[in-house]
């Protein structure tokens, strides 16, 4: 296989977005978002099988993707692939509502590939100033993807989201400047390559260092979406189409953390744990007693799903100070677990907001009896999220508990499980109230409702099985698991 | 170029871009505000130049032209058009701080600067990275600027000032962070502006005026 192989992830959606730009939206390519999502899997797969061996380098040490960036392209391909699926069916949905025409389904799918093309560039940046580039440049893409209906509130979202993480990656940019001050003056002169960077991480000087990964992890954090500045993050996801949704909050923040995971690596080397540790930990917690409170009286579902994507990001940056093999493992296997549950139900939530025309979490009653399949999906869907066995959630959420116990945070992680268990009793209290019930009555409420597409609903279902099915074997899954947590924890 | 000449040059720059932070703090008038970034741009072009005569670097040199060419060309002429579309109303008119309070934060951010970049300019100490702590000043006066200012555009230049402030610290700590990741780096901030830009007209179109107190209907 050629190294020029690794350019595929990046390279298939940008022609993708071409085709789109060229031909615009019409039944022949409406498939071709889904046909380049499903390009970036197997390729991602190609890859990660390729660099089991070890890292892979491409164009002039541009990219290097090794076996973490391998498996964060598999979680990209896999969550972009039940997105795309279920586009269709909902731009269809919404041009017959009149709520978007041609024109707007073809810019949307042109921003979305383009959205994909730089989240695959992310993962495989050898270095952290291409890594930087690349997550600003998902910035601005979905910024227009979350203003897209151009309604007060989704201008208003949209405003918020750009300036409140546009800021925060300015840090990180600040971040990755001294990063690189402190790397030119090792012996070594290391440039912002994570190699070099972690192979000269013990000379970096502390003083420097430690204001940079400070920068580092608060700035890349702010993407994706740990407290403090998570303010954007309920109001862009709430606003933005329903697959945007689903991508954004199931890989796009993963993605964002991936950068502070790496960064975690040369800080770990250069200060020690303790340091990044701290700060995680106060992230961690802030970010879930923040989601545990603003869950509790949630009147919106889509906001409600938004606060969930902040706890299990929470949850992450917990796994993240714990560190340590097993506690690594079970953040990526989590990563994967909540991109695919978080995107049926933001895809689910979509298809009901289209149905029934409000994201009132009252005003969505007996949705079992009106659409069994969506409310299942939606059911399902929420018990995966709060860590029901079979779905693999549990398992992830177990091993990172059992890894805080182990190191030493069982305070920390005691109090996070607490916090995690009052989430789920509101999630299941809120989706109940939505679920059962008897439908609403009134004027209006006889129509018939519109069936869930087939394209649609098979993509939710696998979805879930998927979950389900990583969460009862990991199968290959689980070496790639074992070699990305081995380069998280410095041992390789 | 002598030692105390590139010394007195460096620092005449620097304080050109302090200066004109604070500027920007205490004036209301947005067009002020607008040529008053502009100027600080060219100081801060200015200062890559400098260190560009410095080291003899035509690369550096091409750089310090490229940035007098966005930060003080383009980018305020992109807000300027901005605020042309925003109609009469031109003044920075409740800022939540007022101007003295302001400029006495600006007083204490320096000083907070001054505290937490010592490790900075130990690591290599040297004229350039003795500056560092004005870029650093700059940095968090952007950010106050944004967090205090109520009007859209007047958050766009807080932004701006942040990002002005990065780039200063950028140069003055090694020259630069690699010529393609420079390039990355202010096309980003570019498009950003261009996408907030863009979203001030949406802003105005279904809110009326880009106040940013009008932004209530999302919250919890």
């Amino acid at each position: 296989m050629t190294t020029l192989f690794l350019l595929v992830p990046v390279a298939l959606p940008v022609l993708g977005a071409l085709v789109y730009l060229v031909f615009g939206w019409r039944p022949a390519t409406a498939w071709v978002s889904a046909a380049s999502a499903a390009g970036v899997l197997a390729a991602a797969i190609l890859i990660a099988v390729e660099v089991a061996a070890g890292p892979r380098t491409a164009i002039a040490g541009l990219l290097r993707v090794d076996a973490l960036s391998a498996f964060m392209l598999i979680v990209i391909g896999a969550v972009a692939l039940l997105a795309t699926a279920a586009t269709p069916a909902h731009l269809r949905a919404e041009i017959d509502a009149g709520r978007a025409t041609a024109r707007t389904a073809a810019r949307h799918s042109v921003l979305v590939q383009l959205f994909l093309a730089a989240m695959a560039l992310a993962v495989s940046a050898a270095d952290l100033g291409v890594l930087w580039i690349a997550v600003e440049a998902t910035t601005i893409v979905t910024a227009f993807l979350v203003g897209q209906r151009r309604t007060r509130s989704a201008v208003e979202a949209a405003w918020k989201y750009v300036v409140i993480c546009s800021t925060g990656i300015a840090l990180a940019l600040l971040g990755t400047i001294l990063l690189n001050y402190a790397a030119q003056h090792t012996p070594a002169t290391a440039g912002l390559d994570w190699a070099g960077l972690v192979a000269s991480a013990h000379t970096l000087d502390p003083g420097v260092t430690r204001i940079a990964v400070a920068l580092l992890v608060i700035g890349f954090g702010t993407k994706a979406g740990l407290a403090p500045l998570h303010a954007w993050l309920p109001d862009a996801h709430s606003q933005a189409p329903a697959p945007v949704s689903a991508l954004m909050s199931g890989v796009l923040l993963s993605v964002a953390f991936y950068a502070v995971l790496r960064v975690k690596v040369i800080a770990d080397a250069a200060l020690g744990t303790g340091f990044t540790r701290i700060l995680l930990v106060i992230m961690a917690l802030a970010s879930l007693l923040l989601a545990a409170s603003l869950l509790l009286a949630q009147r919106d579902y889509k906001r409600m799903l938004a606060y969930s994507s902040i706890e299990h990001m929470g949850l992450l940056a917990l796994a993240a100070a714990v560190g340590g093999p097993l506690a690594m493992a079970a953040a990526l296997l989590h990563v994967l677990g909540h991109g695919l549950a978080k995107g049926v139900l933001f895809l689910s939530a979509g298809r009901i907001l289209q149905t029934t025309g409000t994201s009132r979490i009252e005003r969505v009653r007996g949705l079992a009896a009106r659409q069994p399949l969506l409310a299942g999906c939606v059911g399902f869907g929420v018990l995966a999220l709060i860590g029901l066995p079979p779905f693999s959630v549990f398992a992830s959420e177990l091993g990172i508990a059992r890894a805080g116990f182990a190191s030493g945070l069982g305070p920390v992680t005691a109090a996070a499980l607490l916090v995690v268990l009052v989430i789920a009793a509101a999630l299941i209290a809120h989706t109940s109230r939505m679920l059962l019930g008897s439908p609403p009555e009134g004027p209006g409420a006889a129509t018939a409702v519109p069936r869930l597409p087939v394209t649609a609903g098979t993509a939710l279902v696998a979805g879930l099985v998927v979950c389900a099915a990583i969460g009862v074997s990991a199968g290959p899954l689980s070496a790639l698991l074992h070699l990305a947590a081995e380069i998280l924890t410095g041992t390789r | 170029m002598s030692d105390t000449t590139y010394t007195q040059l460096l620092d005449l720059a620097c304080g050109g871009l302090l200066l004109t932070a604070v500027l920007v703090l205490w004036r209301r008038e947005l067009a002020v505000i607008i040529r008053v970034f502009a100027l600080q741009g060219v100081a801060l072009a200015a200062l890559v130049g400098v260190l560009a005569a410095r080291e003899s670097s035509v690369e550096l040199g091409a750089v310090a032209v490229g940035l007098l060419v966005l930060r003080a060309g383009v980018l305020p002429w992109l807000l300027y058009r901005a605020l042309v579309g925003a109609g009469p109303a031109l003044r920075e008119t409740r800022p939540l701080v007022n101007v003295a309070a302001s400029l006495l934060a600006a007083a204490v951010l320096a000083l907070l600067a001054y505290a937490v970049a010592q490790p900075l300019v130990a690591l290599a100490p040297a004229p350039a990275t003795h500056a560092v702590p004005v870029g650093l000043t700059v940095v968090l006066i952007g950010f106050f600027v944004l967090v205090t200012r109520r009007r859209a555009l007047s958050q766009l230049v807080g932004f701006l000032l942040l990002d002005n402030g990065i780039t200063a610290i950028g140069f003055l700590t090694t020259s630069g962070i690699g010529l393609l990741v420079e390039l990355g780096v202010s096309l980003d901030v570019l498009l950003a502006v261009l996408v907030l830009q863009i979203l001030t007209t949406r802003m105005r179109e279904t809110f009326g005026e880009a106040d940013l107190d009008e932004l209530r209907e999302l919250h919890d």
